[in-house]
């Protein structure tokens, strides 16, 4: 077993061998452009990006044409709200999310609140999913979009998604998903889900970085999006700019993988993360944060109380992890996902989020359990909230002097 | 961000970690900071009739650098008088332990838990409190 381990793969998964070995010939022999119409180059770069477009689009239960490649989920999510915001403006301007989705789908709403946008953030309930009835509630005639992620990346709760678009199409809306991190670990099919606009990426799925895709239903109905990169009309108009060409083969081969062993893999780290986390939570004042029934198979959030997310981590030498405390971010404020559930600041502070991935192996889960529990007793010997704690002492009672 | 060597150091092997008795007269005790904010401290300090230092502790729920700062305090606190402890800039925490400008914040908590273990070191022998500048942060 190599040190440190990598348990973060929320933020990015390792490239897998497999799909390294899909590209390679791209960047080299195979470096046509696939835009180029006449000349073999050309042929051989656009044929490798039509049967990535075939991979991308059997993982997810759509057809070849219905995918847009992109740099990756961020520029997605833009094409698919800016998008539909200015498509669909003579029908209404009203936007609905929620208030613990990524920040690439919280800012652009943001953005198009300035162009005259009216944006509904949705509350989540303590355990990080939507409020059906209050979705339902919130839906106005002026409504055109509702948008709301398929896993959150902090807590991996998995939204319904099925009853989120239905709502949304009983009330003439269209339903857009950020699913960067549900697509190829749980089964996502936008025909059974109903989704009309999609975005994901292929680095989460161990594909390379700077790759991705929006998925824009064309039949049922057909929806369309105004371009937010103007250019040589590539993507059927809606994404211009040369294709980026290996990105795409690796996107294609990582879903092809995934499509094909995500059953087994899924069964894998579910086991492993439940082991992970059915021993780290007996530690007493440990706190799993996120629903457990609805969620993505490899995340735990875990708070360990009176100990600080940072200086935990730093124990967790040998852990790449990462963590809702504040001191992790430029801001200096805890995580917002966690503080939408309902968590108080100090508990905010005090999570690790361990996300496995398909080079996980239970060696590495055995040992970062130890590492772990070793981390957290050595940052509460250190702790004077542990000892106040310990002694009984109310800790929500003494005036802190804030600062 | 990569931490210093002199903060590992310190995280890694903190220096007078624990609890003194603080219903001794001898003793003065600071809780500075507060949990929401991620960084809690509490430094004590136990000094004899000429008023020198003779035993400091502590403990910090906080990241690294604040772990680190409130070591490195103790150690500096131990031998030197209370007035001598009195001078203990934040800024000579930062130069020691080369804290990055986003950690600054760990010394100025560390400067603030000296300050306010003394005073109530001095509130207890019958000394009245000092003024103490308003916290910079």
């Amino acid at each position: 077993m190599e040190l440190p381990i990598y348990l973060d793969n929320n933020a990015t998964t390792p490239l897998d061998p497999r799909v390294l070995e899909a590209m390679l010939p791209y960047f080299t022999n195979k470096f046509g452009n696939a835009a180029s119409r006449n000349h073999a180059f050309g042929w051989v770069a656009e044929e490798g990006v039509d049967y990535a477009r075939e991979q991308v689009a059997k993982l997810i239960g759509c057809t070849e044409k219905e995918i847009i490649f992109t740099s990756g989920a961020t520029e997605a999510d833009n094409l698919a709200i800016k998008g539909v915001f200015e498509m669909y403006a003579d029908k209404g301007n009203h936007i609905i999310t929620a208030t613990t989705e990524h920040k690439a789908v919280l800012d652009t709403c943001k953005h198009l609140e300035k162009q005259g946008a009216k944006v509904t953030y949705l509350q989540v309930k303590e355990d990080g999913l939507i409020d059906l009835a209050e979705l339902e509630a919130a839906m106005t005639p002026e409504t055109i979009l509702v948008t709301i992620m398929y896993g959150n990346n902090e807590i991996g709760v998995v939204q319904p998604i099925k009853e989120i678009s239905a709502i949304a199409h009983k009330h003439g809306a269209l339903f857009f998903t950020d699913a960067t991190q549900a697509v190829g670990k749980i089964p996502v099919d936008v025909n059974a889900d109903g989704i009309d606009l999609m975005a994901f990426s292929a680095h989460k799925m161990y594909g390379p970085k700077g790759v991705g895709a929006l998925y824009v239903r064309r039949k049922n109905p057909r929806v369309k999006v105004t371009s937010q990169m103007d250019g040589g009309g590539h993507e059927r108009g809606m994404r211009s700019g040369t294709l980026n060409v290996p990105g795409i083969v690796g996107l294609g081969k990582a879903c092809e993988l995934c499509r094909l062993e995500m059953d087994e893999e899924a069964k894998r780290l579910s086991a492993l993360r439940d082991k992970l986390e059915t021993s780290l939570n007996t530690m007493e004042e440990s706190y799993v944060n996120g629903n457990t029934q609805h969620r993505l198979p490899h995340v735990a959030n875990i708070s360990f109380k009176y100990v600080e997310g940072e200086g935990l981590m730093m124990a967790m030498k040998d852990l790449a992890v990462s963590s809702g405390s504040a001191c992790t971010s430029a801001s200096l404020e805890p995580s917002y996902v966690l503080k939408a559930l309902g968590l108080s600041d100090d508990l905010a502070h005090s999570s690790i989020r361990f996300g496995l991935g398909r080079f996980t192996t239970e060696e590495e889960v055995d040992y970062a359990i130890e590492n772990t529990r070793k981390a957290v007793n050595h940052l509460r010997d250190l702790s004077p909230l542990w000892e106040m704690f310990k002694e009984g002492i109310d800790l929500s009672k003494i005036e802190w002097a804030e600062h | 961000m990569a931490y210093s060597e002199k903060v590992i150091d310190h995280y890694t092997n903190p220096r007078n970690v624990g609890t003194l008795n603080k219903d001794n007269k001898n003793v003065g005790t600071g809780l500075v900071g507060a949990p929401e904010c991620g960084d809690v401290m509490r430094l004590q300090i136990e000094v004899d009739d000429n008023n020198m230092i003779t035993d400091a502790k502590f403990k910090t729920f906080g990241c690294g650098s604040a772990i680190a700062s409130s070591s490195l305090a103790t150690e500096w606190l131990k031998g030197k008088s209370i007035d001598e402890a009195l001078a203990i800039d934040n800024m000579d925490l930062v130069e020691e332990l080369a804290l990055p400008p986003v950690k600054i914040h760990c010394s100025v908590l560390a400067e603030d838990a000296i300050k306010s273990a003394i005073n109530d070191y001095r509130v207890k022998n019958g000394m009245e409190a000092l003024e103490l500048p308003k916290s910079h942060h």
